[in-house]
């Protein structure tokens, strides 16, 4: 264990952290005075340049290990920061959606303080990295209020909005509840095994049944993720951040860090919990972490769905249907095996990378037309026919039509759940999932149907949507068709 | 080939996409172009197989191997009497929407895209593939009714939507459960048709699995009491719209019902076969009811269309070789006439006189004013009845005489159903084209109703050929039916699920 190891396991958290500042540094020095269009135009593509040297670093580690007979696991410190090829990948994933996040940004008009909102980006991506690839309890406490406080800064951003103030000191409240939450079941886990490392804590758990504190401690933890990746009846905060914060903000709330927490609460359920699981199954309950996270669930598919199709403006609706795809993504953590957790990663990766994409959709309609209103999407297809066809490719994936990545990732993750245990036993959430899903197609279509069927108001401009911003729209339209059409290119990875 | 029916038609989408927006002339004719290759492939395609009583592999290749998913187009004499009804209904389809002005462009690509992916339903034998082309209807037949149709148009095309949408996601329910106990039993993934039909799936799986699936896809084909988005979608749609929702969308969901229901689950069919007659027949006689009292001439047909329905689905619930020849067979007949009725209604009396309200219409004397219409409505009406000498009639007798032999009352209120169907025919004939109510006072400005085009004609000599060679030559389809419903794939329907 000496520094040159910790180094080269973290050289693509430093290299990102390195473009933060050196995007800092630009933005200070050379890019003063310049527009705030030249500022993000360059600035961005500082930090996508790093963004993709960091991946490429990932990628050939996966390579020059890829012949192995046994995947590699790096590990250091005793957890602290631990890679092997999935958490590799899953960091890749992490890093092209920010690179995306940062596209779609570039046009953005809603703060002059360029080099800060690229900086804090960069800084909330590398805490979500350091996040996946933890498996000690401090080290995914510390990276996740690390990527946390970036994004409660992102969501205040835009200055000129008092709802953005507004929408982060919600979210940062609610957060910081969250994390005490989280930090009380931490510290009652290392309470009953002595350790902080997850695998430890599992075997510490061994053949103690259900503890009293571990009850609480469950509970506690379930509360605390809950919050984070905003799943019922944690999930308050959710609408009104995604509503005031800037729309790419909201986009990263919405994408990356949800892929980062919803890996790790994989992770210390599937490693840390695995002797107290229970069962949800129908008929079959037995006490465990299980059946809290299937109630979890099923609240927030029902409770999401239901909640979605009576908004008006469509950034509050993309943040209810997060919240129920939140639900769907739980069912994969509740089912625990281990083609239902990739099954749930490749569900929540491509959901990240389309919900990005509409996120993008909405913010040159919002620049344009000064509103998320569905009314202001009327007539979309004839104002920007480019955009609204990726808007429907985005929606429609969201809505699970195939051949479209939302669909495929349902299919896998559905199968995936029902396959779980005897006697088909957990199909009874998998139904209530599937119908829950037939109600969403319904506010899908809704904004569907303003963008083509409805007119625009009489003498309507076309819409210029910038260049940046359209390429990286229909980079992520294309990625959702492929993924759709051949999941196996990323499911093989996971 | 018969592969190329989906690609061409898709190729025509990408092709109408690429086309200058206010050239409604090119849009029509590569439209047209595409829809008459289709359709030509079709043909082709369909001759070309020999032995229709086999599953002729067109294209396997591995598609998603960790799930058994495989992009396996394959055809039966099932897929290709549905797949030549397809390519006659898109050719007829545009023909008869010639005069679409707004937006054409569009119109023709969320036409072809319906045409496509309908095509790939009836071709696919894999699980999921199916399923797939299932789910891609979907969307352009929203857009369609949504956007050009007419009466509350957007109501119409978001129940349709919505009820196609709950009803696909009861299959896939069906699809998740039946590819996980799949596994179980075969020891792998797999998801194509052939090899799933072959599995035994348990018992009481199979009981509660198979209403939940056949109602899904009943649910498109107009099944009692989940009809009620059909009559709204048709007089919701533009004519070509109805015109493929009656003629080919209708007979996706039958095709599910008797393709993936049927066959993954013979002893849940054996075990629901009563309900399903039962639920049929009562939409044969409410069908045909509620049509002989409507006032909008749309809607007669919208429940007529109903009532035809319930005839496809009671001859699957007959579980015999009779029955089911019957059924395919009224699933192509009805495709054709009833897409001619609609076009009659929609395109060559609203267009022109832009009412369907009887009480309207029975003061224009179309019959005078429109005799080719009248005609051509009176022929659709009589085929429609049932009268020998047009595919219907064969098609209805084999539903009829398969289900005497398994529910006797049943088939005999089905009857009822049938004597109504002449009574509405003739009322609408009689309301709509030949009424001896007084002339409206004729007003001056009123501009002459246009004659009727060439396209139309064509449209509506070809539809009428098509249910008269069938009618009379029945055999060119039956040679393709029969083998079929007698392949191993039915064996184990036929027998009530024993092998």
């Amino acid at each position: 264990m000496n520094y040159l190891q910790l180094l080269q396991l973290a050289a693509p958290e430093t290299i990102v952290t390195v473009t933060m500042l050196a995007v800092l540094g630009c933005d200070l020095t050379l890019l003063r005075e310049r527009s705030v269009a030249t500022r993000f135009r360059f600035g961005g593509l500082i930090s996508i340049f790093g963004c993709v040297l960091a991946a490429i670093g990932l990628w050939s580690r996966m390579q020059v290990n890829h012949d192995a007979s046994v995947p590699y696991h790096l590990d250091l410190f005793n957890g602290f920061l631990v890679a092997g090829p999935v958490t590799d990948f899953v960091k890749i994933a992490m890093l092209v959606l920010t690179i995306f996040t940062i596209l779609i940004s570039t046009s953005g008009k809603f703060t002059d303080h360029v080099g800060e909102y690229l900086s804090l980006i960069l800084l909330g991506t590398v805490g979500l990295m350091f996040l996946v690839s933890a498996e000690d309890l401090l080290m995914i406490f510390i990276s996740l209020e690390f990527a946390s406080l970036s994004l409660y800064i992102l969501t205040a951003f835009n200055k000129h909005n008092e709802r953005s103030a507004e929408a982060a000191l919600k979210y940062f409240l609610f957060g910081g509840t969250a994390a005490a939450f989280l930090l009380f079941g931490f510290s009652l886990l290392y309470g009953i095994t002595g350790s902080t490392n997850l695998a430890e804590i599992a075997r510490g758990l061994l053949g103690k049944g259900l503890d009293p504190l571990l009850v609480v401690a469950i509970v506690t933890t379930v509360i605390g993720f809950g919050f984070k990746v905003a799943a019922v009846p944690f999930h308050l905060w959710a609408p009104d951040t995604y509503e005031g914060a800037p729309t790419p903000s909201a986009a990263f709330i919405g994408a990356g860090s949800k892929v980062a927490s919803f890996y790790i609460l994989a992770k210390i359920f599937a490693i840390g919990f695995i002797g107290s699981t229970g069962s949800a199954v129908w008929h079959g309950y037995v006490s465990g972490w299980m059946p809290v996270v299937a109630i979890v669930a099923a609240l927030s598919m029902v409770l999401g769905n239901l909640t979605a199709i009576v908004q008006s403006s469509v950034k509050r609706m993309l943040a209810y249907s997060a919240i129920a795809h939140a639900g769907y993504m739980l069912l994969g953590v509740l089912a625990g095996t281990p083609p239902s957790l990739s099954a749930m990663m490749f569900y929540v990766i491509t959901y990240a990378a389309t919900v990005i994409g509409a996120f993008g959709v909405v913010t040159v309609v919002e620049e344009a037309t000064g509103g998320d209103a569905l009314a202001n999407f009327n007539g979309l297809s004839r104002r920007a026919p480019g955009l609204s066809l990726c808007l429907l490719v985005f929606l429609l994936s969201l809505g699970g039509i195939p051949p479209l990545a939302g669909f495929i990732g349902k299919f896998f993750l559905f199968s995936a759940v029902v396959g779980v245990g005897e006697n088909l036993g957990l199909l009874w959430l998998v139904i209530l999932a599937i119908a829950m899903s037939a109600v969403s197609f319904y506010y899908y279509l809704r904004v569907l149907k303003a963008a083509y069927v409805q007119d625009a108001a009489e003498g309507a401009p076309v819409i210029k949507v910038p260049a940046l911003t359209l390429v990286a729209l229909v980079l992520l339209a294309m990625l959702v068709i492929l993924l759709g059409c051949a999941p196996g290119l990323l499911m093989r990875f996971l | 080939m018969l592969a190329w029916t989906i690609y061409i038609t898709f190729i025509g989408v990408l092709v109408l996409m690429l086309l200058p927006r206010d050239n409604a002339r090119a849009a029509r004719i590569v439209a047209l172009l595409t829809a008459i290759a289709g359709c030509v492939v079709a043909f082709i395609g369909a001759i070309q197989q020999t032995h229709p009583g086999e599953v002729a592999t067109i294209t396997q290749i591995d598609w998603i191997p960790s799930i058994g998913a495989s992009y396996f187009l394959a055809a039966d004499g099932i897929s290709l009497v549905l797949v030549v009804l397809t390519g006659l209904a898109a050719v007829s389809g545009i023909l008869f929407s010639w005069n679409i002005e707004k937006r054409t462009k569009e119109f023709f690509a969320f036409y072809l895209a319906l045409i496509g992916g309908v095509y790939g339903v009836f071709l696919s034998f894999d699980v999921l593939l199916l399923f797939v082309f299932y789910e891609l209807t979907i969307i352009p037949k929203y857009f369609l009714i949504a956007r050009w149709g007419s009466t509350r148009k957007e109501y119409g095309a978001m129940k349709l939507a919505l009820y196609s949408f709950v009803g696909s996601h009861l299959v896939l329910i069906g699809l998740v459960a039946t590819w996980v106990v799949a596994k179980g039993q075969l020891g792998h993934a797999s998801l194509n048709l052939i090899e799933l039909s072959k599995v035994s799936l348990p018992l009481a799986f199979q009981h509660w699995m198979f209403p939940l699936v056949f109602i899904g896809f009943a649910i498109l084909a107009g099944m009692w009491p989940f009809h009620t988005w059909a009559p709204t979608g048709h007089v919701a749609a533009p004519t070509a719209g109805s015109m493929l929702l009656a003629g080919v969308v209708m007979k996706l969901g039958a095709y599910g019902c008797l393709r993936v229901a049927m066959v993954l689950f013979p002893e849940g069919a054996k075990e629901w076969q009563w309900a399903i007659a039962a639920l049929a027949v009562a939409g044969i006689v409410y069908g045909a009811g509620v049509a002989l009292v409507q006032k909008d001439f749309k809607f007669v047909i919208g429940y007529s269309s109903v009532s035809h329905m319930g005839f496809v689905l009671l001859g699957l619930a007959t579980l015999n070789t009779i029955g089911l020849d019957g059924a395919v067979l009224q699933m192509f007949s009805h495709g054709i006439i009833a897409g001619l009725l609609f076009a009659v209604v929609g395109r060559m009396v609203y267009d022109r006189t832009h009412t369907r309200d009887f009480n309207d219409l029975e003061t224009m004397q179309l019959g005078k004013k429109l005799p080719f219409a009248a005609i051509t409505f009176v022929i659709a009406g009589v085929a429609s009845m049932g009268l020998p000498g047009f595919s219907g009639f064969i098609a209805e007798l084999q539903v009829l005489m398969g289900a005497w032999a398994v529910f006797p009352k049943l088939t005999i209120l089905s009857g009822v159903g049938i004597i109504v169907g002449v009574a509405y025919t003739l009322r609408a004939v009689q309301k709509g084209f030949y009424s001896d109510a007084p002339a409206k006072a004729s007003d001056p400005h009123e501009h002459p109703l246009e004659p009727i085009t060439i396209p139309e004609k064509v449209g509506a000599v070809m539809l009428i050929g098509a249910s008269l060679v069938i009618g009379l030559f029945p055999g060119l389809l039956m040679n393709w039916i029969e083998p079929c419903v007698k392949s191993p794939l039915f064996e184990r329907l036929l027998k009530g699920g024993s092998l």
